[in-house]
């Protein structure tokens, strides 16, 4: 990494409900301009643990900053920092592509002329001109989900959370979402992005392995898979999962 | 006011793309008011009467001709003996029958005093006695115009004023109780579904990930449907005054304040549904099922509450429509302005406030 601002920063971070511990004190940094994975296996904590970074949720104890910002105090000022993309689909199904930009676009507040300009470049650049004017529901998945993440960096944040954001979706098109991400990495933004494919973690810059609500490995690909003697990220993952106590749900 | 702006012009997309929801917000109130207005009127017109007239004389043809115009009664035949009387109602369409004695005029005449036979079928006891009603009032009206020529001292007609509905018009109740109840009703469902939505498709993680306040969100979220509200109300309005007849004798400005008190009480209430289940059929349930109910028995448009057990009674004081109603009734019929409906306005203004406080404060800021 050429650029070493930190842009994620969290100490200790701890989310309980009651008796259980989603997420047990997990302490890590990401660089500004990197892809970091966040992965784990379904349980592990690690929607819990996005979900704090984005003021979703709040923490039971330890610290964190978000672009420079404390997540305790600053909430306000990080929401207009970060984008997001649920794993759910979440643009609006009833509204057209253009609708749906200009809404995002205006609860971000963005100005009517810079408004207009990345509509037009976005829509560009996904290749939608023909089909602007049509409702999001008719879309084919693969382009929905490349639209909601166009859309989840229209304010051009600094940093955009994924939330497997390739879930259910077909290889080919996968390929391509990652493409969108490369370019959105390449312009300065931040990628912090949760997946269970393991396929994708080759992709990421760097990977951090949720086990059990805490973070058990945190490397570069390569060196992950040096460090557990293995071939691919996925007998990394195998390795790591083997131990965890927590059934997966 | 950007996100505000954009906000709201979204959620009318939303309620104008949606067939559902628009023939909800307009073919319901509709539906509601001919349904109630014309169908479920509890006064009975051109009810079938049969008349026995043995005295055929001035008297009996008075009464007859005033029965006949009667919007009440259609005479459906007259019959020349007492023996067919039987007959008749089995035919089973005719619900009174008439006897007029023979001499009724000079009855009449010399000892002031006559009697007239009345039958009712009484398999309906409501509907017989309300007919019987009906002749009676035919009747008094006849010996009041009679008297007036002839000063006939000694009998005392009690004379009976229907005040505000002198014609006991049905719609005259039933409008305010259906406007309290389709208000209410509508307001409540678009409210809780439309933010049950945002949850149930995950798009109101999107919002509160932005940096739109959430209050504003709920703001924008309840200004569409208060101002379809709004609309809706004209549409009532409008449909009662000129289709229904109702009187709008009070200020028209005062009833919009008023109403829209209420519909802020609905949305708020709508609110507070939304923050309590996250999937759109339970909030619709909840709306549907909680609200119409409660609404139906405790407005008193329907049942009296006054003959309600005193528990009952003072659980209708809870329900928002109950006091809507008396306001209603005060501007639209009687004409009163805001001093004598202070009370009640007061009322529904605390529990609209009171509504909008918890509903605000229990409003998930953050999801979990």
């Amino acid at each position: 990494m050429s650029n070493t601002n930190i842009v994620i920063a969290t100490k200790k971070l701890t989310k309980q409900f009651g008796d259980f511990t989603a997420v047990d004190a997990i302490t890590f940094e990401v660089y500004q301009g990197e892809i970091f994975g966040f992965l784990g296996a379904n349980g592990a904590g690690k929607t819990t643990a996005m979900r704090m970074l984005c003021g979703l949720s709040k923490p039971t104890s330890g610290e964190a900053t978000i672009a420079g910002f404390d997540i305790y105090k600053e909430t306000e000022r990080i929401k207009t920092k970060i984008g997001y993309m649920s794993q759910k689909f979440s643009l609006y199904e009833d509204l057209t592509i253009i609708e749906n930009i200009n809404f995002f676009g205006g609860i971000y507040g963005l100005p009517k002329a810079a408004l207009k300009t990345r509509t037009e470049q976005l829509i560009h650049r996904l290749g939608l001109e023909a089909e602007a004017n049509k409702l999001v529901g008719d879309l084919p998945l693969g382009w929905k989900q490349k639209l909601a993440f166009s859309v989840a960096i229209l304010h051009e944040p600094s940093i955009v959370f994924l939330d497997e954001p390739t879930g259910g979706v077909d290889p080919i098109t996968r390929r391509q979402f990652w493409d969108l991400i490369y370019q959105a990495a390449e312009s300065g933004i931040t990628i912090f992005v949760t997946t269970h494919y393991m396929d994708e973690a080759e992709y990421c810059n760097r990977v951090s392995m949720m086990v059990d609500g805490v973070i058990a490995a945190l490397d570069t690909p390569t060196n992950l898979k040096k460090q557990f003697n293995a071939q691919t990220m996925d007998e990394v993952f195998h390795e790591l999962a083997r131990g965890a106590k927590r059934k997966s749900d | 006011m950007k996100q505000f702006y954009s906000f709201v012009r979204k959620e009318f997309y939303h309620v104008f793309r949606d067939n559902k929801t628009l023939l909800m917000l307009f073919g319901l109130p509709i539906t509601q008011i001919v349904l109630f207005g014309f169908a479920l009127s509890n006064e009975i017109k051109n009810s079938n009467i049969v008349i026995c007239d043995y005295a055929n004389d001035q008297a009996s043809h008075e009464i007859i001709d005033r029965i006949a115009v009667s919007r009440n009664f259609d005479i459906k035949k007259m019959i020349l003996s007492e023996d067919e009387i039987e007959a008749t109602f089995k035919e089973g369409d005719v619900k009174l029958v008439l006897v007029f004695p023979n001499n009724l005029n000079q009855t009449l005449i010399h000892s002031k005093t006559a009697q007239i036979q009345i039958i009712a079928d009484a398999t309906d006891p409501n509907t017989a006695s309300t007919l019987t009603a009906y002749i009676q009032a035919i009747l008094n009206s006849y010996q009041a115009d009679m008297g007036g020529a002839n000063k006939p001292a000694v009998q005392i007609i009690p004379e009976i004023r229907m005040l505000y509905n002198p014609e006991l018009k049905g719609a005259t109740n039933f409008v305010p109780g259906v406007m309290a109840l389709v208000l209410f009703l509508i307001c409540v469902l678009m409210t809780s579904v439309s933010i049950v939505k945002e949850k149930e498709t995950g798009t109101m993680e999107i919002l509160l990930v932005s940096p739109m306040n959430p209050l504003t969100i709920i703001i924008a979220k309840a200004t569409p449907y208060f101002v379809l509200s709004l609309i809706n109300l004209t549409v009532i309005l409008l449909m009662s005054i000129f289709l229904l007849d109702m009187p709008l004798n009070g200020s028209l400005a005062l009833l919009y304040l008023v109403s829209s008190i209420f519909i802020l009480c609905a949305l708020a209430a709508g609110l507070l549904i939304s923050n309590s289940t996250d999937s759109q059929q339970a909030a619709m349930l909840i709306s549907l099922m909680g609200m119409l109910l409660p609404i139906m028995l405790f407005t008193g448009f329907l049942f009296p509450l006054e003959n309600m057990p005193m528990p009952l009674q003072i659980f209708a004081n809870i329900v928002p429509s109950k006091w809507y109603y008396i306001i209603v009734k005060s501007i639209m019929i009687k004409g009163l302005g805001i001093m004598p409906i202070l009370k009640e306005t007061l009322i529904l203004t605390g529990m609209t406030l009171f509504l909008l406080l918890v509903s605000l404060k229990k409003f998930k800021i953050r999801l979990a």
